[in-house]
């Protein structure tokens, strides 16, 4: 399943959206991106990962090589001539696949949040977990974080998965589109001012020639 | 991260670009940065922000700090104040008002300050 923008242009962009908690506060921003690409000669591509949202499959048992298949046949499968991954998408994206990578994080540092998330929940409700036992836990069993079922598999890819650094895509840091990076926020939002800056870069990246 | 010049400003101990100081003096470094995490994590106005006191309620006053939102917050605390922050330093008081948050940041951070209290 993508919500795609795809008339049959030239340029075709796969984008690969952040991960997790971080999904759902940049949903809308990033189908904001998509749609200002789409005005400016860009068709976009935002597939859903296996295992999430309407996916048939658990995602219990996805596993970050997977996820990466996923989006290597994803490009070839929309004949993506460029690539655009967001925040822990960046881990995904197919390293000889030109394009960019904004505000790339860490496989551990997005584990970090969410194992945070849970220690700081199970306080709330007078209970003790340590981070440290939830680890442990979690490389043997899998671990639901956030109401995000990982498995045992993709917990260890992620504590040592970082953005590729063979790959040729160019880096977009939040301080080059200003603002503060929407994944912050407690609630999904949208930014116009720095949709439009990501947007700018990514089409005169894309369009010339 | 874009760093303002008026809030350079108020940084004690630092020359002024423009002479204004729109901000109380006496804010130390981890102050103005906390205060510009918060305005991130949780949307606000900065002035809003800059209102907070140490009795400002956090955790469990402000409706958008659950428990990811706090979880953020910390991250992003430690990225930026360059400190750490265990499970065992995560108390009610340190969450619950403005004040416990900042003592805590400061205690915790190495950064080098000059608080204007007059010591040096």
């Amino acid at each position: 399943m993508a919500l795609t923008f795809d008339s049959n242009r030239e340029h075709r962009l796969l984008v690969l959206p952040a991960l997790f908690d971080e999904a759902n506060k940049m949903r809308r921003q990033t189908v904001e991106v998509m749609l200002r690409l789409e005005l400016s000669g860009v068709d976009t591509f935002l597939p859903d990962f296996t295992g999430c949202n309407e996916s048939l499959q658990p995602m219990a048992e996805q596993t970050l090589a997977n996820w990466r298949a996923g989006a290597e046949a994803a490009a070839v499968h929309f004949n993506a001539t460029h690539v655009f991954s967001i925040r822990a998408g960046c881990l995904l994206a197919p390293p000889h696949q030109p394009g960019w990578r904004y505000a790339a994080t860490t496989g551990a540092k997005a584990l970090r949040s969410l194992l945070r998330a849970r220690t700081i929940a199970a306080r709330e409700a007078r209970k003790t977990e340590k981070t440290d036992d939830l680890v442990i836990l979690a490389r043997k069993d899998g671990i639901e974080l956030a109401g995000w079922p990982i498995g045992a598999a993709l917990f260890a890819e992620l504590e040592q998965a970082v953005a590729n650094t063979d790959s040729q895509q160019a880096t977009i840091e939040q301080s080059d589109i200003g603002g503060a990076g929407l994944w912050l926020r407690a609630e999904a939002g949208e930014d116009p001012e720095q949709a439009d800056m990501l947007a700018a870069i990514i089409a005169m990246g894309t369009l010339e020639p | 991260m874009s760093i303002e010049p008026a809030k350079e400003a108020v940084v004690a101990g630092e020359e002024t670009e423009a002479g204004l100081s729109p901000l109380p003096p006496g804010r130390s470094k981890v102050d103005v940065h906390l205060r510009e995490i918060l305005r991130d994590v949780l949307a606000l106005d900065p002035e809003q922000v800059d209102g907070f006191d140490a009795d400002t309620g956090l955790f469990g006053h402000l409706p958008e700090l659950d428990s990811m939102a706090v979880a953020s917050l910390f991250t992003e605390m430690e990225d930026r104040l360059d400190i750490i922050i265990e499970d065992d330093d995560v108390d009610g008081e340190m969450l619950e008002t403005y004040g416990g948050l900042l003592t805590f940041a400061e205690g915790r951070s190495t950064t080098e300050d000059t608080p204007e209290d007059g010591s040096s």
